[in-house]
């Protein structure tokens, strides 16, 4: 028998619940760009869909600093606190 | 009076627990059978349990259970005779040779233990344990017996068992999850299907190891050395301790590698980014400073390669800690493309000693007597600069430039992006060659070699890469003849010196997204 130590940080990860689908959007849309080129782009054009099928939803526009970087917990939370659902477009 | 020992149980060699505090006054004797002077005071303390045995426990506690029975029968013992085999009473008593000798008098007060053999103080013991206990004391025949004798060193002090005794000990610094791994199991194998490898074998990180890998810091084994992401897991030295055992790293490695961590778990150097990246980045690190000679370091002869122990596994350590606590991992938040050999180990030392520069630290406002350890995030690398020809500083110079016109493609031009120039001695000698050279002078010359008209960085049929051509339509014809060089500024030339002194090959590390939209150059200083 040979004892080792633990190398990790021995944390269990938290399972994340996804938000019910109920097949409907209500409330404000959020679109994230992550500040990575031709983001933009693709968000642009989603925007422009979104208006046209869903005119009564407030759709609001939000960017990360950098792509390089996790979004700061503040701009997580002003999102979490201003939209019921958020389409974050990665650029890979 | 000294604090009362520490309570055991242990048992005698009939198997009867016995345990101290016995409640009556008590002299435990620590023995060995293999040091001489344990065998001289054996029949002594059989005279002390004959004379007081009615009145209090006299106890001799062996360090092995064979030793215990040879002692007993050598000199025909009837006293007690406890196992203490496994030698934790020994660690917790705290004496470093044997006999070693315990007394505690009925109110429980201890005597300041005493350890070997002197005539003076045994009898002196042994007259106040008499009085104090009343009745007839030992009959010893003190004229015969030596006035001194040595202890021999104690038992639980030998280097292969201590270590591990200090691990098991109650109040032992470990707190690390201990993982028990079948003799039927291969410990190597383990480790690899474990995911704790980066792919090459691993040091397992035994308790002990462990121990010994701590005590190359004075830090606590439980202050956090740093956030690690991209989990953003606290590191303790501990934690960083486990990972520099399997990375294969010396003790007196060890704050090179917590240095190491703290810069590159800055925001500055964002190693999230570094190592989510599709381009496949890693940190460079680069030690300055009196520790590159203390542990040995490489700043010579393949400075950036194999052979040197230090080199290879401090880098090693701090990518361990990335992955097994940051939880970065290849196909998980590692999105390399192709990824790069820098992420097993990029660590070296600047050659300051043959440098006619400010050393890289000093540059960086540390003090030259500072031991610094600099993390640069970069992408490819080491890629070698060959003249061998030129003998005018300003040539070398020139070639040193020409060699950074490649870094991420020959038609990017203005790069706001790091890169780290490793120069070799022989190339010194070209630049010094009609005196000083100074470095912001070769980062002009690298700037000036490496312009060239815009025009020739536009999008065209060889490749697509470059200046948009609906951009270059925007442009006059003045602009785009403009001569433009490599970085959007020399400061982003980095310069250190390294490598034997023989051979013209210099070398260059090309860097990542440079700045707050990526990764900045971070130095620490060396806790040591």
């Amino acid at each position: 028998m040979t004892t080792i130590l633990d190398p990790t940080d021995e944390r269990v990860p938290v399972a994340r619940q996804i938000t019910p689908r109920t097949g409907k959007i209500e409330g404000v849309i959020g679109l994230l760009d992550i500040s990575k080129p031709r983001g933009n782009v693709l968000l642009d054009e989603l925007e422009r869909l979104l208006a046209d099928r869903f005119p009564d939803n407030e759709i609001r526009r939000y960017a990360k600093p950098t792509f390089t970087k996790p979004c700061p917990s503040d701009l997580r939370l002003k999102i979490k606190s201003e939209c019921s659902v958020l389409v974050e477009a990665l650029a890979d | 009076m000294s604090p009362t020992p520490p309570a055991f149980t242990l048992q005698d060699l009939e198997g009867t627990p016995r345990s101290y505090p016995t409640g009556r006054p008590s002299l435990v004797v620590f023995a060995k059978e293999d040091c001489a002077t344990c065998n001289l005071v054996a029949p002594l303390l059989e005279a002390f349990h004959t004379a007081w045995g009615d009145r209090a426990d006299v106890w001799m506690v062996a360090q092995a259970r064979d030793g215990a029975e040879i002692l007993r029968d050598r000199h025909g013992l009837t006293l007690p005779i406890l196992d203490d085999g496994a030698l934790r009473t020994s660690l917790a008593w705290d004496f470093e040779s044997v006999p070693a000798v315990f007394w505690t008098s009925a109110d429980g007060s201890a005597a300041p233990g005493m350890e070997g053999f002197v005539k003076a103080e045994w009898e002196a013991l042994a007259q106040s344990i008499t009085s104090a206990l009343g009745g007839s004391g030992p009959e010893i025949a003190w004229a015969e017996l030596p006035d001194w004798r040595p202890g021999c060193g104690s038992k639980h002090l030998d280097p292969d068992i201590h270590d591990r005794l200090v691990a098991e000990a109650e109040g032992s610094p470990i707190r690390a999850r201990r993982i028990e791994i079948a003799a039927s199991d291969d410990i190597d194998e383990f480790l690899f299907d474990q995911g704790f490898s980066d792919g090459l074998p691993l040091v397992p990180p035994t308790p002990e190891r462990v121990i010994r890998m701590l005590a190359g810091t004075t830090r606590d084994p439980q202050d956090v050395v740093a956030i690690v992401p991209p989990n953003l897991a606290p590191a303790t030295v501990e934690k960083v301790a486990i990972n520099a055992v399997m990375a294969g790293c010396r003790p007196e490695y060890l704050p090179v590698v917590i240095a190491a961590l703290e810069a590159v778990c800055t925001d500055e150097f964002n190693i999230h980014g570094v190592n989510a990246t599709t381009m496949g980045a890693s940190p460079v690190l680069v030690v300055n400073g009196p520790i590159r000679h203390r542990i040995g370091m490489n700043m010579k002869l393949g400075a950036l390669g194999t052979g040197n122990r230090a080199n290879a596994t401090i880098g090693r350590a701090v990518r361990l800690i990335i992955r097994n606590l940051g939880g970065a991992r290849p196909g998980g938040v590692d999105r390399s493309t192709l990824s790069n050999p820098m992420k097993f180990t990029m660590c070296f030392a600047e050659w300051e000693e043959g440098s006619p520069w400010d050393p890289l630290h000093v540059e960086r406002g540390f003090a030259p007597e500072d031991s610094v350890v600099t993390a640069f995030a970069m992408t490819s690398g080491p890629v070698q600069i060959v003249d061998q020809e030129s003998r005018r500083p300003d040539q070398i110079a020139g070639t040193l430039g020409l060699g950074l016109e490649g870094m991420f493609l020959p038609k990017i031009r203005r790069m706001p992006v790091d890169a780290l120039l490793v120069v070799c001695p022989e190339h010194i000698n070209t630049l010094m060659v009609d005196g000083d050279y100074p470095k912001d002078r070769l980062r002009a010359r690298i700037q000036e070699v490496t312009a060239r008209p815009l025009r020739e960085m536009v999008s065209n049929d060889i490749s697509g890469a470059g200046i948009p051509v609906t951009s270059a339509a925007r442009m006059t014809p003045e602009m785009l003849d403009t001569p433009t060089p490599k970085f959007a500024d020399g400061k982003y030339i980095h310069i250190v010196v390294a490598g034997s002194e023989a051979g013209k090959f210099s070398a260059a590390f090309h860097g990542w997204v440079t700045g707050a939209m990526g990764s900045t150059v971070v130095s620490r200083k060396i806790d040591c």
